[in-house]
């Protein structure tokens, strides 16, 4: 870990003009994942922005839309607990509590949570060859310790996961990212945010150098009545997805008028397939059918060895988490497997 | 001495809380990184990232430039020291020739520390350490077991050997028993490597006090051993090397050898002459000592009855290229069961590794594990209950050594356990029990352990106020051990335990060897008590002494020891304080320094060991395979247990282990790289609460009159033998799948 000025931004301009000042800086938010790169010597940033004070992205709140907006500044444990949420949106609250531990949670940012970084061991290594990290330098995963890698939208250039467990109910919930840049401000639909490695593995998503996440916007259905997150790993907490399903539904009796299917744990990027979506519509919410369904979403699965099993177990979890979606209170602390 | 009288107010066998538990809970305790020396530099490790190999140059010019960075030591520049490897031998060390850090170019495994940086805080020493840069020339390297089974061959012997034997010769012909057998069961398991990982992370302070003077504040769980190591490398006089651990934030095995932050931190305060810190990352953690991986194939034969006639087991474990490092694994069925025709092998592949160490429960929790799962199948193939088998199976001797054991509790500890779980509620057959979307499973499985005592010296007094100071070198690692030799002490002494002050975790005290073997209540306690006889003696003669005294004509067992004085049994209100007795001697400490020592001649016509037996329930989801150890029940035998409390601390740590052995715990290597991959606790797994959940401790009744003066044996281990076996078996009986590895992951539940 390099020596770095430390600065503290005052409102979200000062930040950007901040950044844009010194090309070589970096927002700290929690810091839960930026100061462990950083010691781990996979980033050296000359200075560290402190973005925590930013008060107009501090807030959860309600808009007149019937959108609610969540501060990027706001903690993840306070997103999680926030009445708002656990009401309209449980699957987000339910998402939020299956990562990480509470001290983490404590810490993180919303905004943060969206730009961590993969938790790929070669990713982590800066001894080793690894496309994200130094591009062209190889990928060691494809034939290595793949355990924990991709199965779905992989390249040739890699195979790491993005590891958010909120984001995987926010992709769910078709969220809306806010961003302000040097050039204004933008949003960018959650299904875009995050991206495939292709031959950028580099790149994890589509923020612009220099731009900063304000809020996180929810639109108004939350799928209170139907929905379940479930996240099967090694451990029974404070351990990253193998697999991870996020289902939202909404019911008209047995019969499923609309429902999402965001899978984490398996690709680059939180993973809908639509296809598998419109096919549930008008069906009834059984086995049969969610399994149908995860024969379509996991059509072009591809395994690397250590990680095949995660094919298998995607298709089981699509099905279990349907029928969780269907009785919400079978859920777990830790988002576990239905007693 | 009498005892009745007294006794109301004894503390062993009570459960006393840890003595230093409000400082450890406080932060208030110090641990090897935190002393405050004055002018400390720091220094940060640069470890190789190539597995084998030679180190062609090393470029510090960046690193040195940089403001506050003093020196960067490695084998370019290190100091002249005495080169041969016994100097470097610790009384850990196995046989082989020792690892030492900074010797030349050579590189022979990844991770081994290439350099020190040394600067004036910690973060530059950090920063510099990654802008030196090495160039190596890069060799083919061997780290996988599996490749390289074909190479294995049988270790070399050394001090080691002693407590580690190989495994005894054949008895009967075993190979034809086990051709004609009809009821039999081969088995191949393999185990992961395990890093130790306790919390507290290697750190040495070393205070340069000049004339060749160090103190050293060291994570250790051997003071004197690492004296010694320090004193015979920097060929300094053993009297100026003082090693101090008063707290020792775990070990698990780790700190029975020094490690490298130890050498290259007194190496650099003697080389600029400056009080040194040097602490180990947790990334770093992952760079020596380890638990071997393994791979062992058992064949076990039973006639109809289910009685044992031929057993096999043949392991071969991972060793380094430089040390045979032999932990015994084959060898531990006929030290429970019975069998006329054993075969028991044991061999080592030597790997471009570290050289692995003795970790909780080194080699019996391996072998135990394969062995009480290859029970379990011949208990399925005889159609029996599998408890019932290891009763037709049961002996009160160690067949292996054709000798009784001291005391074998195993019975009742079977039994009080399956009581207490339930066990009659099994019903038999795979996936027969389920609980809404989970299969339910019962297992059960046998766990034994040495019962190891060594050498210890202690240094008793009573003091001008009456009280009773204690010295030994030993330390403790969490254990208890600091409470538990101050109850032993008080008792014997007849002390309130706040009027007894143990002071240990110093190479200055009476020898103690390094915290390990589940043997420090036997070794060090027993010295106490040997020392408290005298120091009982000593008082008694002074008090005969005194003008008056009234104990002028009683013999030793006339008396009893009782608040600090003496008193008479026939009159118990004519009694003498320590106090008045100290007055007396004109105020000087009455003193006495003893050894405790295994009675060698008398045990050697027994076998000693601890045994325990576990019982566990599982459940695992129908679809998706996880598992959760929903409760587990360990009844141990281990002697008389001086404190149920830390006592049981020590069982459930180790069920936890156990738990986490069986279905977290694994270092990944990465083949091709030669490297371990998972070097953080958020990638090594171990379990955290959630997946913990009810734990009962049984300790079964076992009155020891041969093993040692106070009937102990020894509780850090045991507790983890059983385990993994018993949580396997229960997923066998839960899914009817037997996984022949660990740790177990879910989706080969799936
Ligand atoms: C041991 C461990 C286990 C974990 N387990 C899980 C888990 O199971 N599930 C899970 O989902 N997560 C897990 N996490 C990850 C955790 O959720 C993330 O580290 C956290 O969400 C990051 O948020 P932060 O505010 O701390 O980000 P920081 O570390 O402060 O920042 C992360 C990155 O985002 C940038 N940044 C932050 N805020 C903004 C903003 N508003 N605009 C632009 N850039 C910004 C920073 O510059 C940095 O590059 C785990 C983390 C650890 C350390």
């Amino acid at each position: 870990m390099n020596n770095f000025e430390y600065k503290q931004a005052t409102d979200t301009k000062d930040a950007i003009d901040l950044l844009s000042h010194s090309p070589e800086a970096a927002f700290v938010a929690g810091g839960t994942n930026i100061i462990d790169l950083w010691k781990y010597n996979l980033t050296n940033p000359s200075s560290l922005i402190d973005i925590n004070h930013l008060h107009e992205n501090a807030e959860i709140s309600m808009l007149e839309n019937g959108k609610t907006r969540l501060g990027a500044a706001v903690k993840n444990a306070d997103t999680a607990y926030h009445p708002l949420i656990g009401q309209k949106y449980p699957l987000l609250s339910k998402a939020i509590l299956a990562g990480a531990s509470a001290q983490i949670r404590n810490m993180a940012s919303n905004g943060g949570n969206l730009l961590q970084r993969t938790r790929c061991y070669y990713f982590y290594d800066p001894d080793v060859p690894c496309n994200k990290r130094n591009p062209g330098s190889g990928c060691p995963a494809k034939a290595g310790y793949n355990r924990i890698h991709a199965i779905l939208g992989t390249s040739e250039a890699c195979i790491a996961v993005f590891p958010s467990d909120m984001c995987i109910a926010l992709a769910a919930l078709e969220a809306t990212v806010n961003i302000s840049g040097p050039n204004g401000e933008r949003n960018i639909p959650f299904s875009q945010f995050h991206r495939l490695p292709g031959d950028r593995p580099d790149l994890d998503n589509t923020l612009e150098p220099g731009e900063i996440i304000t809020s996180i916007d929810l639109p108004e259905e939350g799928f209170a009545d139907n929905y379940s997150y479930l996240k099967l790993r090694d451990r029974h907490s404070y351990a990253f997805a193998l697999v991870s399903v996020a289902t939202a539904l909404k019911l008209n009796g047995n019969i499923i008028e609309s429902a999402r299917i965001a899978l984490g744990g398996v690709a680059h990027k939180p993973w809908r397939n639509v296809e598998a979506e419109e096919f549930l519509k008008n069906k009834e919410a059984n086995a049969e059918n969610f399994s149908a369904a995860a024969d379509i979403i996991l059509r072009d699965a591809k395994g690397f060895g250590y990680n095949d099993f995660k094919i298998a177990l995607s298709r089981k979890a699509i099905i279990r988490n349907g029928l969780m979606a269907l009785n919400p209170t079978s859920q777990l602390p830790g988002a576990q497997p239905s007693a | 001495m009498k005892h009745t009288e007294m006794d109301t107010n004894k503390t062993v066998g009570k459960p006393i809380s840890r003595l230093e538990g409000k400082l450890k809970v406080t932060g208030t305790a110090k641990y090897a990184a935190e002393y405050d020396v004055d002018n400390l530099l720091y220094g940060y490790v640069v470890n190789s990232t190539i597995t084998k190999g030679k180190i062609l140059s090393i470029d510090v010019s960046k690193a040195m430039a940089l403001p506050g960075v003093t020196e960067v030591l490695s084998h370019k520049n290190r100091t002249k020291l005495a080169w041969f490897d016994l100097q470097y031998t610790d009384m850990d060390a196995p046989p082989g020739t020792v690892f030492k850090p900074f010797y030349d170019e050579n590189i022979l495994y990844n991770g081994q520390p290439i350099a020190l940086v040394v600067a004036e805080n910690f973060e530059m020493a950090r920063y510099a350490a990654t802008q030196i840069t090495f160039e190596y020339s890069e060799e083919p390297f061997q780290t996988c077991l599996d490749n390289n089974l074909h190479s294995s061959r049988v270790a070399k012997k050394g001090f080691a050997t002693a407590l580690k034997p190989p495994p005894p010769p054949p008895t009967g012909d075993f190979e034809k028993a086990y051709q004609n057998a009809t009821i039999k069961v081969e088995t191949e398991y393999r185990h992961g490597t395990e890093h130790h990982n306790p919390i507290e992370l290697f750190a040495t302070t070393t205070v340069y006090e000049g004339d060749g003077k160090l103190t050293i504040y060291d994570k250790t769980q051997g003071t004197i051993n690492n004296q010694l190591y320090v004193a015979n490398i920097f060929g300094l006089k053993y009297k100026n090397v003082r090693v101090l651990a008063p707290f020792v934030g775990g070990g698990f095995g780790s700190g029975l050898r020094p490690q490298y932050q130890l050498f290259l931190c007194v190496m650099a305060a003697l080389h600029l002459k400056r009080n040194v810190r040097v602490v180990l990352d947790r990334k770093q953690m992952f760079s020596f000592s380890h638990r071997p991986p393994t791979v062992q194939n058992l064949r076990f034969a039973t006639d109809t009855d289910g009685k044992l006639t031929a057993m096999n087991h043949l392991s071969k474990s991972e060793t380094s290229s430089f040390e045979d490092y032999f932990e015994p694994i084959a060898s531990w069925s006929h030290r429970l069961y019975p069998a006329s025709n054993t075969l028991f092998e044991q061999e080592l592949v030597p790997l471009d590794v570290y050289t692995p160490m003795d970790m909780r429960a080194p080699g019996g929790s391996t072998a135990l594990h394969a062995i009480e799962c290859t029970m379990d199948e011949l208990a399925y193939k005889l159609d029996m209950d599998p408890l019932e088998l290891r009763l037709i199976n049961y002996t009160e001797m160690d067949p292996s050594a054709e000798k009784p054991y001291t005391s074998k509790a195993l019975k009742a500890c079977y039994l009080e356990a399956a009581e207490k779980f339930g066990w009659e509620k099994r019903t038999p057959k795979p996936r027969s029990m389920e609980r809404g979307n989970k299969l339910v499973g019962y297992g059960m499985a046998t766990g034994i352990w040495d019962a190891f005592q060594f050498p210890s010296r202690v240094e008793a007094m009573i003091t001008a106020d009456g009280k009773m100071i204690l010295n030994n070198a030993v330390t403790d690692i969490g254990t208890g051990t600091f409470t538990v030799m101050t109850q032993i002490a008080a008792d014997e002494l007849g002390l309130p335990m706040d009027d007894v002050d143990f002071r240990y975790g110093d190479s200055k005290k009476p020898f103690s060897m390094f915290q390990g073997g589940s043997a420090m209540t036997s070794s060090t306690g027993v010295a106490i008590v040997v020392a408290a006889k005298e120091l009982r003696k000593k008082l008694l003669k002074k008090a005969k002494e005194m003008t008056d005294s009234p104990f002028k004509k009683v013999e030793d067992n006339e008396v009893t020891f009782k608040n600090g004085t003496i008193a008479l049994n026939q009159n118990p209100n004519v009694t003498v304080s320590f106090k008045e007795i100290i007055a007396f001697n004109k105020g000087k400490t009455i003193k006495t320094t003893n050894m405790g020592k295994p009675h060698l001649l008398k045990l050697k016509k027994y076998s000693m060991a601890t045994h325990s037996a576990s019982f566990v329930e599982v459940e695992v989801d129908k679809d998706l395979g996880t598992v959760t150890v929903t409760r587990a029940v360990t009844a141990v035998a281990a002697g008389k247990i001086i404190n149920p409390k830390t006592a049981k601390s020590q069982i459930y740590g180790s069920m936890v282990w156990g738990i986490s052995k069986a279905l977290h715990e694994e270092t990944i290597m990465d083949e091709k790289l030669g490297k371990y991959m998972n070097t953080n606790l958020g990638e090594y797994h171990i379990p955290v609460h959630a997946d913990i959940q009810q734990l009962d401790v049984i300790f079964a009744e076992e009155n020891d009159e041969v093993i040692n003066e106070l009937g102990v044996k020894g509780v850090g281990e045991i507790g983890l033998v059983g385990m993994p076996a018993a949580i396997s078996n229960a997923i066998y009986h839960a899914t009817g799948k037997r996984i022949y590895k660990l740790p177990i992951h879910f989706d080969e539940l799936l």
